[in-house]
């Protein structure tokens, strides 16, 4: 099945755009916050954890065609499980021995990097859960099972006591990186936001670009004559499904500890529905299609943050516009001018 | 009045009314879903808020136009079918070709278009709408108080959703509408009208929605969040169902209404969550739905 590589002119042209995008996109977040522009390091820092959860949904969506509509679970429960590890540390666990009881296991407060991988990695428990109950649909109710299955851990997050209710988890300690590096400074927080987003999104290109990636494209495009070569698609799909959570999880978790904030906007419905927006307008299945559209619709609602509910209408009229004239958001269509892949 | 398993007959057939209510409404919405699904190929998100726009033109129309409860149950699901008639001329109708899930986020926009401007409009408490003077009152049935209201909205959900299967499953119009669903390409060169078909179909979901919407009025405030928390619970019951048949819908509708309304009763932090947990179990076990044939 493998085949060497043979670079061809076309296939250079299309590393090259990539690389050269690539090469933009990290200079984009030297200058950032540097002046002339001095963008605000903790707005910086939110716009990158959402792209990276565009970007985690888009490797469902875009490679695998799994229309997630409840990715949030994966965000705000990560971001609930990192805050309260960087915060408190100790954890109650409810078991069974005739009668409820709990079990507390005195952990300290976790460092930062503990804390998010903690997050991360209970996101992707959640996302093996989650995503071995929705494979089992395909197409619409796939996006509908997602849903039902967040709005189902958006009650679990409102009724928990450790979540906070309506309050949720505030005033979440940075700590110290490795237990030495202060990220109390915003620049310093920024450095480590900036590092981890860049390291997810690599490896976010390495997953599509694998054997397993072009798999993964294969059961998109047609997934019986991908079981019929005999892969076993349903296992493809559920990896992608928990990769796409962990990656998420990684996303709000680094989002709770760098603002300092995990509440139930990053669980709703809501939030669920931004990532597929952000996704849409950047471009379905490019590599920087969500990183571009993160950053469009996180710039609209911090300049439209006074026009209260004007956000919402105008987030629905870009849904509507981007559906009916604009399918290949903004990233796909330049790709499409410049006839390369990005 | 008495005690079943431990529970006073008042609290248990209460939890059972609203169970019976909430499930009308699920049985409506869903019924209008599984109709849209099966012309349009669409899961219509808009759903949700074409059932609170049938609540604010009650509300509107009573305070606008001084017309009453009767009268809007007529005219509010007119005026909310010929705004999705509008809808589907407008922006569904490019989109057949396209994959199904264009349509869900299409109307998935749509809905959030017409939450945030009445949002923006109305601002997001409730606002009340009285029950309609005939039907005041409450019953005192001896092992529990029915309000005479709630007893109307169950009875007159049963009938619309029995008449809606009666005219899909019995009628020569129905017969045509199945027909146009299993292939629309042959009915046409029948000489029906399909485009025209699709496009009444779409109108009459979104009526009954907000048919729905103008029954809730009342028992609930109007508001214009009351139709997302809403949809999001009638997704997991078509699920549940499976939107292969009408009359599934409307079982399951009312079923899990019911469910829900016992949950209420024996243990309540879970009355939120009980209907997603069945259908995870259901998932598991019936992967096609109750009443699915096939995925």
């Amino acid at each position: 099945m493998v085949a060497k590589h043979v670079a061809v002119p076309a296939q250079r042209a299309r590393r090259n755009g990539i690389a050269i995008a690539f090469a933009v996109m990290a200079a984009v977040l030297v200058v950032g916050p540097l002046p002339p522009l001095s963008l605000y390091p903790v707005d910086l820092m939110r716009a990158l954890c959402l792209a990276l959860f565009a970007c985690a949904f888009n490797l469902l969506i875009g490679y695998g065609g799994l229309l997630s509509f409840g990715h949030a679970m994966f965000f705000g429960w990560a971001a609930y499980v990192a805050a309260h590890l960087a915060k408190v540390g100790a954890v109650s666990l409810p078991f069974w021995t005739g009668a409820w009881n709990w079990i507390v296991i005195p952990l300290p407060p976790l460092t930062p990097e503990l804390a998010i991988l903690a997050g991360a990695a209970f996101a992707g428990v959640l996302g093996v859960i989650a995503g071995s109950l929705a494979i089992r649909r395909q197409g619409i109710y796939f996006a509908m099972i997602t849903l039902a299955l967040a709005q189902m851990m958006y009650f679990f997050a409102l009724q928990v006591k450790f979540t906070g209710g309506e309050d949720g988890i505030q005033a979440v300690p940075r700590g110290r990186l490795f237990g030495v590096i202060d990220l109390a400074d915003n620049m310093a927080m920024y450095v480590f936001v900036a590092a981890v987003f860049l390291a997810a999104f690599a490896l976010i290109y390495r997953i599509v670009h694998s054997p397993f990636g072009e798999v993964l494209k294969a059961i998109r495009e047609n997934e019986p004559r991908a079981i019929s070569l005999g892969y076993k698609t349903e296992r493809y799909k559920l990896l992608a499904f928990v990769l796409s959570a962990t990656l998420a999880g990684l996303a709000g978790a680094t989002k709770a500890v760098a603002i300092g904030l995990a509440s139930l906007s990053d669980v709703q419905w809501q939030m669920s529905g931004e990532v597929v927006l952000m996704t849409l307008v950047g471009g379905l299945g490019t590599i920087f299609g969500p990183v571009v559209g993160a950053a469009i619709i996180v710039a609209m609602q911090t300049q439209l943050v006074s026009f209260g509910q004007w956000v919402t209408i105008i987030q629905g009229a870009i849904f509507v516009t981007c559906v009916l004239l604009f399918r290949r958001g903004v990233v796909g269509e330049l790709a499409a001018l410049l006839r390369i892949r990005l | 009045m008495f005690e079943l398993f431990g529970i006073p007959s008042t609290a248990l057939f209460g939890q059972l009314l609203v169970g019976l209510i909430n499930g009308s409404f699920y049985a409506l919405l869903s019924l209008g879903l599984a109709v849209i699904f099966g012309m349009l190929n669409i899961i219509n998100f808009a759903h949700g808020a074409q059932y609170m726009m049938g609540a604010f033109a009650a509300y509107l129309l009573l305070d606008y136009f001084d017309i009453g409860y009767w009268l809007a149950l007529v005219l509010a699901p007119i005026i909310v079918g010929a705004i999705g008639i509008a809808i589907e001329r407008l922006f569904l109708q490019w989109l057949y070709r396209l994959d199904h899930l264009y349509g869900l986020l299409l109307t998935f926009g749509l809905a959030l278009i017409i939450e945030g401007a009445f949002r923006q409009r109305f601002g997001s408490s409730g606002l009340p709408y009285g029950v309609p003077d005939y039907l005041r009152g409450v019953q005192n049935l001896g092992f529990m108080f029915l309000p005479n209201y709630r007893a109307w909205v169950i009875l007159f959900s049963v009938v619309v959703c029995f008449g809606a299967w009666l005219v899909i499953e019995r009628t020569k119009l129905g017969a045509y509408l199945r027909a146009a669903t299993e292939n629309p390409t042959l009915v046409r060169a029948f000489g029906i009208n399909v485009p025209r078909m699709i496009m009444l179909t779409y109108g009459f979901g979104a009526a009954l929605a907000a048919l729905a919407g103008v029954l809730a009025a009342p028992i609930y405030n109007v508001s214009p969040q009351m139709g997302s928390e809403l949809i999001i619970v009638v997704f997991a019951v078509v699920v549940i169902g499976g939107m292969g048949s009408i009359l599934g819908a409307i079982l399951t509708g009312f079923g899990l209404g019911i469910i829900e309304g016992l949950t209420k009763v024996f243990f309540p932090e879970a009355s939120n969550t009980v209907i997603f947990v069945i259908m995870a179990i259901v998932l598991v076990i019936r992967p096609a739905g109750l009443f699915g044939r096939g995925a």
